[in-house]
């Protein structure tokens, strides 16, 4: 016994301690040692964020420096606060308050004391720095826009948040991440990528050379640079004709499906939301639920698309051969749906496929749209037929553009009108209204655009894009430059095309003309309505306008959308002529029209609901 | 001597072991005092160049003792005994403060540690008396000098203050137990611990409730064969209830604020998370950063010289007491468990050795040296990988220091020379 005590021990000690041993080498080692070492700093170098051009090679986003003031709290010794504080403009509560925030987060690494001076500020602060021990001026980059427009577009960076983090290890706190627009819809381009150097620390935390002599640390990567393909100049006159109006306008130009500009009405200049202000801006925008200025309508807003519908279900009728552009249709100023009569403006009298587009009559449409159904034995099947030609323009779903943002519109589906009504009880009479773009169909603006789009090219369009060069190479996702043909042929698009032409020359946009350039196009009037105290009360009409120029070999198409515009030659129309015109000849020749968009608004009108008090729509007041 | 020299009867197993210890130790001293800016391993303003210094007085020191008389050291030990507790009432006169004790002597380019030598002059004196054909460690007398012997450097050493070089002594006590001393003193210490630590721990209803059912349960399974001795087993609840009681009184006023710490840290006494937390980063950052250290080094480790934490200086007293710790980064698990085996190895070779000697000097101071290599071995590696509260001493043949490496090694083959010696004496 005496013996082997001494030796039990040893060996029950031995035991012990590679138990412990293991637990802590074994069982509690966790291999992503790097980030938590506290012996190893990383120190990181960011890479500038890319510039943002337009079409033409105009700078749209650049980089400008900002300068944060920081501290070192342990380092400082008594200074002069007020002047300090007149010097940052700062009040001395908020001195005291950032200090003792600055002293509790630790009091040997530096923090932000005043992010993100002015320049004019740095200036004055610079030459006295050196008076105050232990702070000093950090400099940072910050977006500097070149345009006061396309913010919806371009969209805005901001400090990652906890669930950034989470989702993505790239990120460090205090890092910057595109929130909307191209911004994040190219982030990982626009960033580059930081490069790391890996510090070796001792317990005081100062530095002692690099880890493993820089063996692992990266170099930082540069941001690339992009050429986008909206069109800077045509960007910011739209959104001059934009003020006071609410809407979204999309321009495509058809032969290569580039975004040549996207509108949304009201907006910002995306400088607010950069520097000091930005918080303190962006919650105003955010708040405004009203106006909604965050709220990109172009890609969003989904109305019902109106009259321009009626160009789709002409070409429908023509390709499923129901019609011939001659087939004639009496409008008896409207049209019945059994016994109900649904009225039309054009006019009344016998109409062709010609004079129904460009007189918009809604009976000719009528008509059509029941012999579309007629040809099948059910209107299930006319509903599969319709609903696979109304898809193939890009509607109804998300068209896949290169924006973090969309809706789908809505084509409805037999199943749609099955949960509505039920299985086989309804038939092509409940869904009239879809004939003349009424009713259950919607569509966003830049879907409208495209619409127009595949028109003007007699039958496919690209999807629509905001990119079109990376760091001065074209090569950008080949989905872009591929062709999505309707299901329409080539040769029914020409009538149409024609009696879109004819709604300028002596259609629903006849005072609308351009000198010198044909355009096609097509009005729309969209009747809405809203909820007032739970009363269904209708608004003044919504003005749609989709057009195409010049007739042959396009080089723009668009759709415009104003809310609560009236009818579609009014606001939309005037704004789709003023567009085309300064797109195609770079100036305004009509400067009468030019004036009385850029000074009317529609703040009155959108006043009307909120007013409390009862109100008329569809005014004939300019 | 007849026969055999010296080199051939030296038990080089033990040399093996001994010298894989130095080798590993000298190894992470290097690695935790490297910097970029040193060069030569000879360079003898770094720890490790001073270590290879010290390592080769050792081996001077070695020559020397294999070359003495074997008897010398029996016939000295008494001498050496009372040289030693000169020098230690000497540091109170003479001694240099290092760290808040007054351990040391200033010789000029090396600090002389009395404690060291004095550790080796107590095995030597203890295996003397115990060994001197008069003492018989049966009589209580005798007992109380053989415990005299041990408790007087205790005594000088604990108001250096260096409770923790004072702690070594106790490990002695095992060659009284092997020499003879009844096992119930060994029993009644480890109570008295155990009563000592799940006092603190849980409280004193908790521990009268445990030896209620420990009692009941004892006698349950010796029940028929024993008969209930009623007046002992009552004095021997009430003495355990006194101490129970007193342990508070104890710990509150005779210990210091920093072991009272220790132990709280220790045994996890603060509940608070805060205060817990503060406490991790100020009595228990040596501790929690050698644990930290240990654990990133994984199974296979760091690598040589690529310990982030041991380079940048994270544990403190890194190449002396918290050695170990590097090793647990740069070498991983291999690394440890290899130390521990290599340690295990050596003691259980060394019992070995002992048990074969045939004089009793021999084996008695054999077995001292074990006691006292043993005791620094369980504390220092018990202490740096957190299962043991934070008592500063070396680990032994590891650590960096000069008069730690020469006393041991010279404590070492002291034993080792004796052995040689065991086929000589009938």
């Amino acid at each position: 016994m005496k013996k082997i005590l001494l030796s039990s021990i040893i060996v029950i000690i031995g035991i012990v301690f590679i138990g412990r041993l293991s637990y802590l080498q074994l069982f509690s080692f966790s291999p992503n040692q790097i980030m938590e070492d506290p012996a190893i700093k990383a120190v990181y170098d960011y890479p500038e964020r890319g510039y943002v051009y337009d079409r033409n090679g105009k700078l749209l986003v650049g980089n400008q420096p900002a300068y944060d003031v920081m501290v070192i709290p342990r380092e400082t010794k008594s200074l002069d606060t007020l002047e300090f504080c007149g010097l940052l403009k700062i009040s001395k509560e908020d001195f005291v308050k950032k200090m003792k925030r600055a002293r509790r987060y630790s009091t040997r690494l530096p923090s932000v004391l005043v992010p993100q001076l002015a320049k004019e500020d740095y200036a004055g602060l610079q030459e006295k720095m050196r008076k105050y021990v232990g702070f000093y001026i950090q400099k940072r980059s910050l977006r500097d826009y070149m345009t006061n427009g396309a913010a919806n577009v371009l969209g805005y960076i901001s400090e990652v948040n906890e669930a950034d983090l989470r989702a993505n290890p790239y990120y460090r706190a205090g890092e910057l991440k595109g929130r909307t627009g191209i911004e994040k819809q190219y982030e990982e381009l626009l960033r580059g990528r930081k490069g790391v150097k890996y510090i070796q620390k001792d317990r005081f935390n100062r530095d002692i050379g690099p880890y493993k002599n820089g063996k692992i640390d990266t170099l930082p990567e540069l941001g690339k640079e992009l050429h986008i393909t909206i069109d800077k100049e045509l960007q910011e006159y739209g959104e001059r004709l934009m003020h006071g109006k609410r809407g979204g306008i999309v321009a495509i130009e058809p032969s290569s499906g580039e975004i040549l500009t996207m509108i949304s009405g009201p907006t910002y200049d995306p400088a607010l939301l950069v520097g000091r202000e930005r918080s303190k801006n962006y919650t105003k925008l955010h708040y405004d639920s009203i106006a909604k200025p965050t709220w990109d309508r172009s890609l969003l807003a989904q109305p019902s698309p109106g009259s321009p519908f009626k160009t789709l279900n002409a070409l429908v009728a023509l390709q499923e051969n129901v019609i011939e552009p001659e087939t004639k249709i009496r409008c008896y100023n409207g049209f019945y749906v059994g016994k109900n009569k649904k009225g039309c403006h054009c006019g009344g009298g016998m109409r062709n496929l010609n004079s129904g587009i460009f007189e918009s009559c809604n009976a000719y449409f009528a008509g059509t749209f029941r012999k579309i159904y007629s040809k099948y034995k059910t209107t299930d099947e006319g509903m599969d037929v319709w609903e696979k030609h109304m898809k193939s323009f890009g509607l109804g779903n998300y068209l896949g553009t290169d924006l973090p943002t969309g809706a789908p519109g809505r084509i409805p589906d037999k199943s749609y009108y099955d949960r509505a009504y039920g299985d086989n009880r309804w038939a092509s009479s409940f869904i009239i209204s879809n004939a003349i773009g009424q009713g259950e169909v919607a569509a966003t603006p830049i879907q409208l655009a495209n619409m127009t789009s595949a028109i003007a090219n007699r039958g496919y369009f690209y999807t629509p894009h905001m990119i079109k060069k990376i760091n001065g190479t074209t090569n950008i996702d080949p989905k872009y430059t591929e062709r999505r043909y309707t299901t329409i042929d080539k040769e029914h698009f020409e009538p149409v095309v024609e009696a879109m032409a004819n709604v300028y020359r002596h259609g629903t946009a006849k005072w609308l003309k351009i000198p010198d350039i044909e355009i096609a196009g097509k009005t729309g009037t969209v009747e809405n309505f809203t909820r007032i105290d739970g009363e269904r009360v209708q608004l003044t009409d919504h003005s749609i306008f989709v057009a195409f120029a010049p007739v042959e070999n396009p080089k723009i198409a668009l759709a415009v959308y104003i809310e609560h515009g009236y009818y579609g030659a009014r606001y939309a129309g005037h704004i789709a002529s003023l567009l085309i015109e300064k797109y195609l000849k770079g100036e305004i020749t009509r400067k009468d029209l030019e004036k009385r968009m850029l000074d009317k608004t529609l703040e009155h009108e959108y006043a009307k609901p909120f007013s409390g008090e009862p109100f008329k729509i569809n005014e004939y007041v300019w | 001597m007849s026969g055999k020299s010296v080199l051939k009867r030296l038990d080089w197993l033990t040399v093996l072991l001994y010298l894989l210890l130095v080798f590993f130790g000298w190894i992470n001293i290097y690695s935790t005092t490297f910097t970029d800016a040193s060069s030569s391993i000879l360079d003898f303003s770094t720890s490790y160049g001073k270590q290879l210094f010290f390592m080769g007085i050792s081996f001077v020191m070695v020559i020397v003792i294999m070359s003495l008389e074997t008897t010398f050291f029996e016939r000295f030990a008494s001498i050496f005994y009372i040289v030693s507790i000169v020098l230690l009432i000497g540091l109170y006169l003479f001694g240099k403060t290092i760290a808040g004790a007054t351990s040391w002597y200033d010789l000029g380019f090396f600090n002389f540690q009395p404690s060291e030598f004095t550790k080796m002059a107590t095995a030597l004196a203890i295996a003397k008396y115990l060994s001197d054909i008069q003492t018989d460690i049966k009589k209580i007398r005798h007992q109380w000098y053989a415990i005299l012997i041990i408790a007087i450097p205790v005594l000088l050493i604990i108001p250096q203050p260096d409770p923790g070089s004072a702690l070594i002594y106790f490990a002695l006590f095992f060659v009284l137990f092997r020499e003879g001393l009844p096992l119930k003193y060994l029993g009644l210490s480890i109570l008295l611990v155990l009563l000592f630590i799940s006092t603190l721990k849980f409280g004193v209803v908790w521990v009268c409730i445990g030896l209620g059912i420990l009692i009941s349960l004892f006698f349950f399974i010796k029940r028929g064969d024993v008969k209930i001795p009623k007046i002992p087993l009552v004095l021997f609840l009430i003495s355990c209830l006194i101490i129970s009681l007193s342990v508070n009184f104890v710990f509150n006023n005779v210990f210091e604020q920093r072991h009272r710490d220790r132990f709280g840290l220790w045994l996890g006494l603060e509940k608070d998370p805060v205060k817990l937390e503060q406490i991790k980063k100020t009595i228990g950052y040596n501790t929690y950063q050698s644990e930290k250290a240990i654990e990133s080094g994984g199974f296979f480790g760091k690598g040589f010289l690529e310990g982030t934490r041991t380079k940048g200086d994270f544990v403190p007293q890194q190449h002396t007491d918290y050695i170990f710790s590097s090793v647990g980064e740069e070498w991983g698990f291999i690394g440890t468990t290899l130390i521990i085996i290599i340690f295990t190895l050596l003691f259980l070779r060394l019992i070995h050795v002992a048990e074969r000697q045939k004089r009793d000097f021999s084996r008695m101071y054999g077995y001292g040296v074990i006691s006292i290599l043993l005791i620094h071995y369980f504390i220092n590696i018990g202490m740096v990988i957190g299962l043991l509260p934070t008592i500063g001493i070396p680990l032994p043949f590891f650590s960096y220091g000069g008069s730690g490496l020469i006393f041991f090694t010279a404590m070492l083959f002291t034993f080792l020379k004796l052995d040689t010696a065991r086929l000589n004496e009938l």
